[in-house]
């Protein structure tokens, strides 16, 4: 359908902004959108909505956790 | 950090199920996980994490690809409307080839009607505004991720006065129908991965009385492929230790309470209704229509159009592949009468359905 995907806030006009990610631009509403949004923030954008902002410190958390899984140099 | 790539760490797949493996080791008997998301059926088969499980460890595919999920009936009402004279039918994608009981918005298109595929419904609103001698209906079928963007685009169109605007609704809900699959004795689901993009909408409370009330476990995930690996690892964590309760994997977009702005707007703009899903039946409080407030922008109770009987085709497998009865490799017509180039059901055409992955990545 239309998977929603992180993108990058490049610049906001009132509702509106513009995002990107891989080069590739998007206009998006904030219209359902319940945080305010900085440039450079990461939101996730689904059917020319923003309807999620990333939040670094916890995309951090799960990186952690995840790699707790095993010492990399155990990997073959 | 892109949000992407760190999560594609292959040695992070890996380590993850190392860790499944020595979790169930020993263990007489196999657990099934759900997922009931159409991306996450894609991401399972395309990034092959059945082969990287134990067999002790069995994911199946639930009702997640909304398309597949809407019955025939809503296709054959949407051709007829694109019969009408002065009208345009605005619709996502992967909605233009499903096949209705006796023709196609695709079949449509090649005899002269008017059918545009956008990629939002803002789109459609802005068609609306360029067309005014025309009318535009926006073809809305999608969960809980979808439905605050088409609520969001009847708003928008009211704000610019636009008469010409109109969504027909087939917008469905998950957690119910999870409940429901979640006694079905013949499936014995162990856990839910539950949907990433519907939970940031609806927040991860939602599935309380599933896991609280039921006793199923439900873990919310993301869709990069170590994101999946850790949803099953919680999920089977969960079962090993004999808990059942909700846990978010997906932490960096989906909250507890959600995003209460969008929940206000679907709230503003559509009302819980029951709802016919394929293969299950009806499902009461399972829907969303549009709400009386906003009746002038339903298609469905604005413009009488003749539709005809619904009829769904001889052997498609739809239904039980939807309630995860039936793998597609099991339907008779997977791959043989029924491809992605000639489909005879929705799960093999929409972008999200299940014998479209397996089609492409399971084979």
């Amino acid at each position: 359908m239309c998977l929603g995907i992180p993108m990058q806030v490049m610049s906001i006009n009132g509702m509106d902004i513009v995002a990107a990610t891989d080069g590739v631009k998007r206009e998006a509403s904030l219209m359902i959108l319940d945080e305010d949004v900085q440039v450079g923030d990461y939101v996730i954008v689904h059917a020319g909505f923003a309807i999620s902002k990333l939040d670094e410190r916890e995309a951090l958390e799960t990186l952690e956790l995840m790699r707790q899984a095993f010492p990399i140099e155990d990997i073959k | 950090m892109n949000y992407m790539n760190e999560f594609r760490d292959r040695r992070v797949v890996l380590g993850l199920a190392e860790r499944i493996n020595e979790l169930v080791a020993g263990r007489a008997r196999p657990m099934t996980f759900m997922e009931v998301c159409g991306t996450h059926t894609m991401a399972i088969y395309q990034y092959g994490i059945r082969s990287l499980l134990p067999s002790e460890v069995r994911l199946i595919s639930g009702p997640g690809c909304p398309v597949c999920v809407t019955p025939n009936g809503y296709i054959d009402r949407a051709i007829a409307y694109s019969r009408l004279h002065g009208t345009i039918i605005a619709t996502f994608g992967d909605m233009v080839r499903v096949p209705g009981s006796t023709s196609s918005l695709m079949e449509e298109r090649a005899r002269g009607a008017d059918i545009r595929i956008v990629y939002s419904p803002l789109d459609a609103v802005a068609l609306a505004g360029r067309n005014p001698e025309k009318r535009v209906i926006f073809l809305g079928v999608g969960f809980e991720t979808t439905a605050p963007a088409i609520a969001g685009s009847i708003i928008a169109a009211s704000a610019k006065g636009l008469a010409n605007y109109l969504v027909l609704a087939a917008h469905k809900t998950i957690p119910i129908p999870m409940e429901i699959l979640s006694s079905d004795p013949e499936l014995s689901i162990d856990g839910y991965i539950c949907p990433a993009h519907v939970s940031a909408i609806i927040g991860a409370d939602a599935y309380r009385p599933l896991a609280e009330k039921r006793g199923v476990p439900c873990v919310v995930t993301g869709f990069e492929p170590t994101d999946v690996m850790q949803g099953v690892e919680m999920l089977v964590r969960q079962v090993v230790e004999g808990r059942s309760c909700v846990e978010i994997q997906y932490g960096r977009v989906v909250k507890w309470e959600g995003n209460r702005k969008a929940q206000a707007v679907l709230a503003e703009v559509f009302s819980v209704c029951d709802s016919e899903w394929r293969g299950i039946g009806v499902i009461p409080e399972s829907g969303l229509e549009i709400s009386d407030k906003y009746a002038a922008f339903d298609a469905e109770k604005s413009i009488p159009v003749k539709v005809e009987v619904p009829r769904e085709h001889q052997g498609c497998r739809c239904g039980d592949v939807l309630k995860g009865k039936t793998s597609p490799f099991d339907c008779p017509l997977f791959a043989t009468a029924c491809t992605p180039e000639a489909p005879v059901g929705a799960c093999m055409v929409s972008s999200e359905g299940t014998c479209a992955a397996a089609y492409k990545y399971g084979r």
